[in-house]
């Protein structure tokens, strides 16, 4: 049994531990309001250009001519996929849940004897892909300089994914990441960026527009911006989910912390008892002899 | 019957701009300047670099854009765009570093013509404002 001294020092650890992890919990609930409220406000842009892009495809007449970015090169042989992860640890099972995502996807695309390249944003996913998938890992852009998601960030991820797409690299791109619902609840996703995925939602809208220049002009300089923008959706409900995932963590580690001093302070409480008490007895027991 | 029109412009961020009671927007649309009134029919149009001017019943605005694409319909005007200053805000040294990078844009010899057409347009107008 341990000493009364070693139980002393475990408790006053698990007790500096514990207000760690309670700081740590508010620093992220406070930062994942700021990025919740992001998150909401970066929604319009997003919807809008999706809009826009929708109406532009029904209108366009010559579906055979469309841009590559909207109706792919025509193979899926090589998949590119966007995983994206934090740059920090300690949030639970937000890293590792992407990660299981993309590596289901990898194992399906290999066994339908395609081929896949991997970009990773956050170097979080990062260190987890190098070990089993390292020679597939083309590109490692992390953020960690910059505070709080941003959509020059994110332009540059897409800049990167058009310019491989424009020679040739690879024929589909996916993007990993999870998706905010509440604190608890974080959806992996993945999401596929090239070719344009919209057969699902037709646009019912009978409105005809107006093209200024021609629509395929307008798509062209159109679906370079998308791309940037669902990257930036992306980070954003990332990042969110992120901080969300970390305080339910840290929630979490504090509760189990607090049981484990509860449950020290018997152990010691009781070990102390015992020493009194053989102590006592063996006093009793000289005085006894005399 | 009223002329008024709501304008909304969006960057990624957030909403940067929404206003109800707009009478007339005069933005730079990639093929020449365009002014849009209520009841214009529905057009989607990209921009260049350039100012966009707001004339409202509360006051006249002005604000430089780089980029970005103009969507009108059932008067609604929507802007998005990436990069947006009001022209009250900005202040002269952040129009000479844009110029600056501008500048230093231009003189690359890698990019394509319509890059280049839309980056000679940006110091034009930077150039008038400074």
């Amino acid at each position: 049994m341990a000493s009364l001294d070693d139980l002393k020092k475990r408790i006053a650890s698990v007790k500096s531990t514990q207000k760690i992890t309670k700081a740590m919990k508010m620093v992220a609930a406070a930062k994942l309001r700021r990025a919740q409220e992001s998150a909401e406000k970066g929604r319009p842009y997003s919807e809008k250009m999706n809009n826009v892009i929708l109406n532009l495809s029904n209108g366009i007449s010559d579906k055979a001519n469309a841009p590559r970015l909207l109706s792919g090169t025509g193979q899926d042989k090589v998949h590119l996929c966007v995983v994206m992860t934090s740059d920090r640890g300690l949030c639970g099972g937000f890293n590792s849940n992407i990660i299981k995502k993309a590596k289901n996807y990898f194992s399906n695309i290999l066994n339908e004897g395609k081929d896949f390249k991997i970009i990773t944003v956050g170097s979080k996913g990062n260190d987890q892909l190098k070990r089993a998938y390292g020679n597939k890992i083309i590109e490692n852009i992390s953020f960690k300089e910059s505070k709080n998601a941003n959509y020059f960030d994110a332009d540059k991820v897409g800049k990167i994914v058009i310019k491989k797409f424009e020679s040739g690299e690879f024929d589909i791109c996916t993007i990993f990441y999870n998706q905010f619902k509440n604190v608890i609840t974080q959806i992996p996703q993945a999401q596929q960026i090239i070719p344009l995925n919209n057969d699902e939602e037709k646009n019912n809208s009978e409105e005809s527009y107006e093209f200024e220049p021609d629509e395929d002009e307008i798509l062209g300089n159109l679906l370079p911006k998308n791309i940037s923008t669902q990257i930036f959706k992306a980070m954003l409900e990332n990042s969110a989910s992120e901080q969300g995932s970390r305080m339910s963590a840290m929630d979490n580690a504090t509760r189990n912390a607090g049981e484990m001093v509860d449950k020290l302070t018997i152990e010691y409480n009781r070990s102390r008892q015992a020493a009194i008490t053989k102590e006592l007895i063996e006093i009793i027991s000289g005085a006894e002899s005399l | 019957m009223s002329e008024e029109f709501k304008i909304e412009i969006v960057n990624p961020e957030k909403s940067f701009l929404v206003k109800e009671d707009v009478l007339e927007v005069v933005v730079p649309a990639f093929e020449g300047e365009m002014g849009i009134l209520k009841n214009h029919i529905p057009i989607i149009s990209f921009l260049k670099p350039g100012i966009i001017k707001i004339l409202s019943k509360s006051g006249n605005e002005n604000y430089y854009v780089e980029d970005g694409i103009v969507e009108f319909k059932n008067d609604n005007l929507s802007i998005l765009t990436s990069s947006i200053f009001n022209l009250n805000d900005i202040d002269k040294s952040k129009l000479q570093d844009l110029l600056k990078l501008a500048e230093k844009e231009s003189n690359k010899t890698d990019i394509n013509d319509q890059a280049k057409y839309l980056i000679d347009q940006k110091i034009e107008v930077l150039k008038s404002l400074n």
